[in-house]
């Protein structure tokens, strides 16, 4: 029997496989296609203090291996999270994580408070890392000393595991870290997308509403690894590996590289059912290669 | 349910340089498929493609399993669909989105473009009811009126062109039988047909759903890249649509 169960501080996930913020709705999209309750965790789309139209079609262009998108933070709010959607997808046999996401540090601190009161969401994932809205996402954490403070003033009022989500689009991801680290974070996650931009030529306009877009897909995932195995060495806690992550190989880079658990974005949009064939494939490596346990070869590198 | 699955190409046919038709089976019983619903289609082998394609469902045969698919070649991804052969499997994510209601005892069908696709079905499931539609298309010029011969047996078919190379001259607006006595109207077509069409309706209260074609990437409510602008806000296409009633849409009318 192999183990693929890891632990992300007071998180026990049955496999590193968990779905990025985003890229899965509430989980229930997905229902049709396989038992969600078999992932290792689910980062439920991100919430802020009140309900956020986002920004204006078009929000998304492919692009090489990847495409762009600039929905910003479309949701319903906390509220309607706490009153609608968490009892529609509580008894869901998983860990179901929110992402936390805001424009001032009031706003995070309010969400986070909130979502500690519910009883079956072990954890938050605070994104100071979205490059899609105007007013904080990624201003918080493209500066240590902000990044800081954000996770500073979360973790006083978040009694639960603590998860900060990061930027790649920042000059040395580690100082970062290590910054949010000593604010008391108990894990980081990375990476978010990259900030991007592509131009229709034959319209001569840009492809994106709001001009820029963040970057996600195979494309990035050489530099989602690369930050991934910067992070895991200049930090203790422990880091979730993601990027462009579409199939067991992928995600076994991530964990080589020193990530104890993974999450699948885009490629969910490819394949609604592509996190099962991951944990499949995860399996299947393990028993080519002997492994008993997944932990074994994580941070090897 | 939604389900994903391999489907192989029984039928392939070219309608003139811009459009083809593909005709897919599959070995098991298909799912109830609501005209208007549409497939995500996987591109195959194609570097510069990452994302499925939306592709609306022109027909159904339920008998030999069978789904036909009206592709227009736009891009990179539907010129990679165009190379298939009979033979080749498709892998499809499918039945999506939210089909027309099937309202009304007279009703319009108004197609332009790709948007012709899925009122092939939408006809045929009137026809179903006992109901004969007037199914109204437009082109630029003839030969960007795919499909229509198709349309014959279930309904009074109607046709205008910008050049008058086909049909009436001028847009669908224009048809000396639009303003004929309907109770409902249907349509897709590009976005300044959609809002004229709508518009009318709106106008004289004519109940009316519009069939929109946003950009997609997961095509199942998740990503929210798809989005109209509703009256009540952003709504996915994919999910919530792609069929709108034009009371929710006013505002994206108007625009």
């Amino acid at each position: 029997m192999i183990n693929l169960s890891t632990d992300i501080h007071k998180l026990h996930l049955k496999n590193p496989v968990m779905t990025a913020s985003g890229t899965f709705g509430y989980g229930e999209e997905f229902a049709d296609f396989f038992d969600v309750a078999r992932l290792g965790g689910i980062m439920v789309k991100g919430t802020t203090g009140e309900r956020r139209q986002g920004n204006d079609y078009p929000r998304m262009a492919e692009t090489p291996a990847g495409m762009l998108n600039a929905v910003g933070l479309q949701n319903v709010g906390v509220a309607n999270f706490c009153k609608e959607v968490y009892p529609r997808i509580q008894h869901l046999d998983t860990n179901i994580i929110v992402n936390v996401s805001g424009s001032s540090i009031e706003e995070y601190c309010s969400v986070a408070e909130q979502v500690n009161e519910l009883e079956r969401i072990p954890a938050i994932e605070l994104n100071i890392s979205c490059p899609n809205v105007k007013k904080g996402g990624m201003g918080f954490g493209t500066k240590p000393d902000m990044a800081a403070q954000v996770v500073e003033a979360v973790r006083k009022v978040y009694g639960k595991t603590l998860i900060v989500k990061l930027t790649p689009n920042v000059t040395d991801i580690t100082e970062i870290a290590r910054a949010v680290e000593a604010a008391g974070a108990d894990s980081v996650s990375l990476i978010n997308t990259l900030l991007g931009m592509a131009i229709d030529v034959e319209r001569q306009r840009p492809c994106l509403s709001t001009v820029t877009g963040g970057l996600s897909g195979p494309c990035v995932k050489p530099v989602a690894v690369r930050c991934v195995w910067q992070v895991a060495h200049a930090v203790k806690i422990p880091v979730i590996g993601l990027g462009g992550i579409s199939t067991a190989a992928d995600a076994l880079e991530f964990l080589m590289a020193g990530a104890k658990a993974v999450e699948v974005g885009t490629a969910n949009f490819i394949d609604p059912a592509v996190t099962m064939k991951i944990v499949d494939g995860l399996e299947d490596y393990c028993q080519r290669h002997g492994i008993q346990d997944i932990n074994e070869i994580i941070g090897i590198i | 349910m939604k389900q994903i699955t391999d489907f192989t190409i029984v039928e392939r046919k070219a309608l003139g340089e811009a459009y083809f038709t593909l005709t897919l089976q599959h070995p098991q019983t298909l799912p109830p498929i609501e005209a208007g619903q549409f497939v995500e289609v996987e591109v195959r082998d194609c570097n510069d493609v990452l994302l499925r394609r939306p592709i609306s469902i022109h027909d159904v045969d339920t008998e030999h399993n069978t789904l036909t698919l009206l592709i227009q070649i736009v891009g990179k991804g539907t010129r990679k669909l165009a190379t298939l052969q009979v033979g080749d499997t498709l892998n499809l994510v499918y039945p999506l989105g939210h089909g027309f209601s099937l309202k009304g005892e007279r009703p319009l069908l108004v197609g332009g473009g790709a948007g012709i696709a899925p009122l092939l079905h939408l006809a045929k499931c009137y026809n179903e009811r006992g109901i004969r539609p007037t199914i109204l298309l437009g082109g630029r010029t003839e030969r960007l009126i795919p499909a229509r011969d198709a349309f014959t047996p279930y309904g009074t078919l109607l046709l205008t062109t910008d050049d008058g190379s086909l049909g009436e001259k001028g847009m669908v607006t224009q048809h000396s039988r639009f303003n004929d006595n309907y109770d409902h109207i249907c349509c897709c077509g590009p976005t300044p047909m959609m809002r004229a069409v709508g518009r009318h309706a709106l106008q004289h209260d004519i109940p009316c759903e519009l069939s929109l074609e946003n950009m997609m990437a997961c095509g199942i409510g998740a990503c929210l890249c798809c989005v109209v602008k509703s009256d009540g806000g952003h709504l996915c296409v994919c999910k919530e649509g792609p069929v709108f009633e034009a009371t929710k849409l006013t505002n994206w009318i108007d625009s």
